[in-house]
């Protein structure tokens, strides 16, 4: 067994440090070592998209990203995406579009609009079935999911100078 | 759209935010992959590189030595199961069959096939040393094709599977339905049409992999924690595959992320359940993608003969289906369901349909989403769109025509109660869709409709009534599309208060009565059913504490729209009363169980525009809209979603889903990368249409929506593709290569 690795990073704005071993992944980091177990695991070969992340603001699949280049990097993963007891506009557009339905695929794709309306807070719906054609969902057909992200976009906008605590 | 007075109903048909939403969103959710226990030890699996061979010896020393390993099992660590069968709630198992498949004995009869397991201090190690185990096979020829492996040359798959005089075969059942005078119907008809049709395996694809923890206490009891369609048939398999008594088994139920059929039978508990056994730890296993792909129960590829004949003005006279399904390495398919679906939408007077059951070299194969019916829906509703364009008869009118509908004998022999059959088809020709052309080259309309039993099976819940007027639900259905809201909602249309005043929680098979899986679209039916009856039952509980209170009798208290109402215009609210119930005897618990109804039929027709690419096969879907009989919606919004989930589901096995084997019986494409199933930049949006034929089997009229909307898809864009270039195709998926094939050869 390769020895550890000493890893010192940020995830969803706290310095975490870590153990690993250079072939684990960040997402069984992430799960088994850290205990943040809400990103998902559904192919651990980059397919799916259920183990979408936030690297430094842009979304990556943790199962292709090893532990070790997290090494000062930034990391953001579902846990950190509601402020507090509060959902942000994506999250609470999912609950009430009626966007999830098993729920499983719900993390990487929350990661992953928080990455699309970053970089484009006011997409079209092809951008959105873009943007998003890297995430799998196999419960929902995608209607509801395009339309909570368009429902985010317009929240975001109206509720923009109200920033969250990160 | 109705056709009846819609009743008045308060919570019923509103879309509160679902009970489990915020622990969805935020990742606090706990799947079955999620857990973690002090002191658990990580399992991985061996599994066989060929299809079909017999295994002479395995010696896992070199395993069991790696530093770090804690046991190794083998099929020889399960007990000797017999000739036994087992009714296992969704359909009667032979034990060896099931033990086999788990954790192969002397064989492997696919490839993926499960031989041995590690239970080690981490993954890695785990799989370090299955790679150790040394395996010695005696390879055999494989057998893949459904129609090939039921000629009498062909290897036997398994030597215990017998025909009528006592010859192993691969044809493990045959079924045989008949109606009226076959030949008699044939005569009559002045058009017939006789197609063969094929369709490829395909898998459920759900996204969170299959995943038990298991721990065998010191006493002999063991608890399962896993993501599971139905825990009490998980125990009862766990169970009768260790030959323990069911009692010493408790499966508690993680979050499931998506099943589709595909989460009912047990691959990974009783194994886990194994290495604990011999660790004394908790064993945590998880499949990886390729092993979900390879080893657990797609569903059936088919190859299919149908005949129909109708006279000039479009009546329907006769019918005659022979239908093979792949039931994989252990005998077992769908093939019996796919059969009573055959002619399910039509009222046929003379008709037969053959069924039979067919090992091949393939996973065992299982449910997913109205197993069975998509498979002959594509031949039937095919041959039909021929029929109408033969006839000159529009394909709307022709289904209006000869629709089933109440009364209508079944050709496996139910006589259909209240359907929706043709409210449905209705509703189509009346959508926006319809009435708008279509235009532009290579561009085609289809439409079909299919049907699904829906069943109604066994689920009981208890409902406590709290201080402050909440009431906490305990049920044991696992929720794999919202379905604690949509019981919740029956619970507190019962009871008169707020869908948010029910706290619903899924609970282990000791906290709760007997429940039957989450599958063939029964839990917002019976389980809804359960809810409502204990919401009954405390509404009674609820009138015996008002007459303490008021000092009358129980029978002089009525319960209206959330109030006790006594003599002489008294009157509490069910807080009011809530807040009362420790001073006048304590906890007010309802119970409820669902056992004898059974749901009317499900029925949903489609409408699809497609374009071609005559360069490339390539079909893109411009237009798609489903029009489904719900009976009552209870929470239209995942009414809606079932809808599109499966239309979607459906496209994919349309379009491009298949496994592919080489030669030696080899899956080539088990990953999602190969496999491919539609993201949301190859489906447009789905327009739904939710009918309502209230079900007279439900108190609300709830029919269960989950399973009919993947029935009609692939028929209806193959109808699509024909009205668009002229070829009718008769084999699933309708790939590029497949479509650029057929119309090189038109």
């Amino acid at each position: 067994m390769a020895k550890k690795r000493h890893i010192t990073t940020k995830i969803n704005g706290d310095t975490v440090e870590f153990l690993c071993e250079p072939r684990q992944t960040l997402l069984e980091v992430l799960r088994n070592t850290l205990d943040l177990t809400g990103t998902k695991e559904g192919c651990s070969n980059g397919n799916c998209g259920a183990c979408t992340v936030l690297m430094n603001g842009r979304p990556v699949d943790s199962c292709l990203v090893l532990a070790v280049e997290a090494e000062d990097a930034e990391l953001k993963t579902i846990e950190g995406v509601a402020c507090g007891t509060h959902l942000n506009a994506v999250q609470s557009a999912f609950l009430e579009g009626a966007a999830l339905q098993c729920g499983i695929c719900t993390p990487g794709f929350i990661m992953q609009s928080e990455a699309l309306l970053a970089e484009n807070p006011n997409p079209s719906e092809q951008e959105i079935r873009f943007y998003l054609a890297g995430n799998l969902c196999r419960c929902t057909g995608y209607d509801k999911i395009v339309q909570a992200v368009q429902t985010a976009a317009g929240k975001r906008q109206t509720e923009s100078g109200t920033k969250c605590c990160h | 759209m109705s056709t009846a007075t819609k009743p008045k109903y308060k919570v019923i048909g509103t879309r509160p935010i679902r009970h489990d939403g915020a622990d969805k969103a935020t990742g606090r959710a706990k799947y079955g992959a999620d857990i973690k226990l002090t002191g658990m030890l990580y399992a991985a699996m061996l599994r066989s590189p060929h299809a079909h061979a017999i295994i002479k010896s395995i010696d896992t020393s070199k395993a069991e030595k790696l530093p770090g390993v804690r046991a190794v099992v083998t099929g020889a660590d399960l007990p000797e199961q017999g000739d036994r069968i087992v009714e296992l709630g969704e359909g009667a198992v032979n034990m060896r069959h099931l033990s086999s498949n788990v954790l192969a004995r002397g064989k492997v009869n696919y490839k993926g096939h499960a031989i041995a397991a590690v239970a080690a201090d981490n993954i890695h190690i785990a799989e370090e040393a299955c790679k150790l185990i040394e395996v010695q096979y005696e390879v055999l020829a494989p057998v893949m094709d459904v129609v090939e492996a039921m000629q009498p040359t062909s290897p036997v798959i398994n030597s215990d599977v017998k025909d009528d005089s006592g010859k192993p075969t691969n044809v493990a059942k045959t079924y045989l339905f008949e109606k009226g005078d076959l030949a008699k119907g044939f005569a009559e008809a002045d058009l017939v049409i006789e197609k063969e049709f094929r369709t490829a395996t395909v898998h459920q694809g759900y996204i969170e992999p299959h995943n038990a923890t298991v721990f065998w206490n010191a006493d002999g009891k063991v608890t399962v924690w896993m993501s599971t369609q139905g825990t009490f048939t998980a125990r009862q398999q766990t169970a009768e595959l260790h030959r323990i008594p069911i009692s010493d088994v408790k499966v508690v139920p993680m979050e499931i992320g998506g099943g589709f059929g595909g989460k009912i039978s047990v691959y990974l508990p009783p194994v886990a359940a194994a290495l604990s056994k011999k660790t004394g730890k908790p064993v945590k296993l998880v499949m990886d993608r390729a092993a979900v792909f390879e080893a657990t129960g797609p569903t059936p590829g088919s190859s299919m003969k149908v005949k129909i004949g109708v006279k000039k003005d479009g009546t329907l006279v006769a019918g005659d289906a022979w239908v093979a399904f792949e039931a994989g390495g252990y005998p077992g398919s769908p093939v019996g369901m796919g059969c009573m679906c055959v002619f399910a939408c039509y009222d046929i007077p003379n008709a037969r349909v053959q069924g039979f059951d067919v090992c091949v070299n393939r996973p065992r194969t299982n449910a997913y989403r109205a197993p069975g019916s998509t498979q002959v829906a594509f031949a039937v509703e095919t041959i039909v769109d021929e029929l109408c364009e033969k006839l000159g008869i529009d394909p709307i009118e022709f289904r209006l025509k000869n629709g089933a509908q109440e009364g209508v004998r079944r050709v496996d022999g139910p006589v259909f109660p209240r359907i929706g059959m043709k409210e449905t088809v209705q509703a189509i020709k009346d959508s926006p869709h319809w009435k708008t052309p279509l235009t532009g080259k290579h561009r085609g309309r289809g439409v079909a409709t299919g049907f699904w039993f829906n069943c109604g099976l066994k689920s009981a819940a208890s409902a406590t009534v709290n201080p402050d007027g909440t009431v906490s639900l305990l049920e044991g259905s696992t929720d794999i599309g919202g379905s604690r809201a949509s019981i919740s909602m029956q619970l507190a249309e019962t009871l008169g208060i707020r869908a948010e005043d029910v706290k619903p929680s899924v609970v282990d098979t000791d906290s709760v009565g007997y429940t039957d899986v989450t599958g063939g679209s029964r839990v917002t039916f019976a389980t809804g059913i359960a809810a409502i009856e204990a919401a009954k039952d405390i509404i009674g509980q609820l009138k015996e504490r008002a007459a303490i209170i008021w000092e009358c009798e129980a029978a002089q208290v009525k319960y209206e729209d959330g109030s006790v109402i006594g003599p002489k215009g008294k009157k509490l609210t069910f807080k009011e009363l809530a807040d009362k119930l420790h001073h006048t005897g304590g906890a007010v618990i309802g119970r409820g169980t669902s056992s004898e109804a059974t749901q009317g039929g499900a029925f949903g027709t489609h409408a699809v525009d497609v374009e071609v690419d005559m360069d490339t096969g390539k079909v893109s879907i411009l237009r798609y809209t489903i029009a489904q009989d719900a009976g009552t919606a209870i929470h239209p919004s995942y009414v809606e979603g079932q809808f599109t989930g499966g239309v979607v589901q459906g496209i994919g096995w349309a379009l491009n889903e298949e496994y592919w084997y080489d030669a030696s019986g080899s899956m080539k494409n088990a990953t999602y990368l190969d496999y491919r199933i539609p993201t949301c930049y190859d489906v447009p949006t789905v327009e739904t249409i939710i009918v309502e034929v209230p079900d007279p089997q439900h108190p609300y009229g709830v029919r269960g929506v989950g399973e009919v909307p993947i029935v009609p898809p692939p028929a209806a864009i193959a109808n699509a593709i024909y009205n668009a270039t002229g070829v009718r195709m008769a084999d699933l998926p309708m790939s590029p290569p497949r479509l650029m094939k057929a119309i090189l050869s038109k």
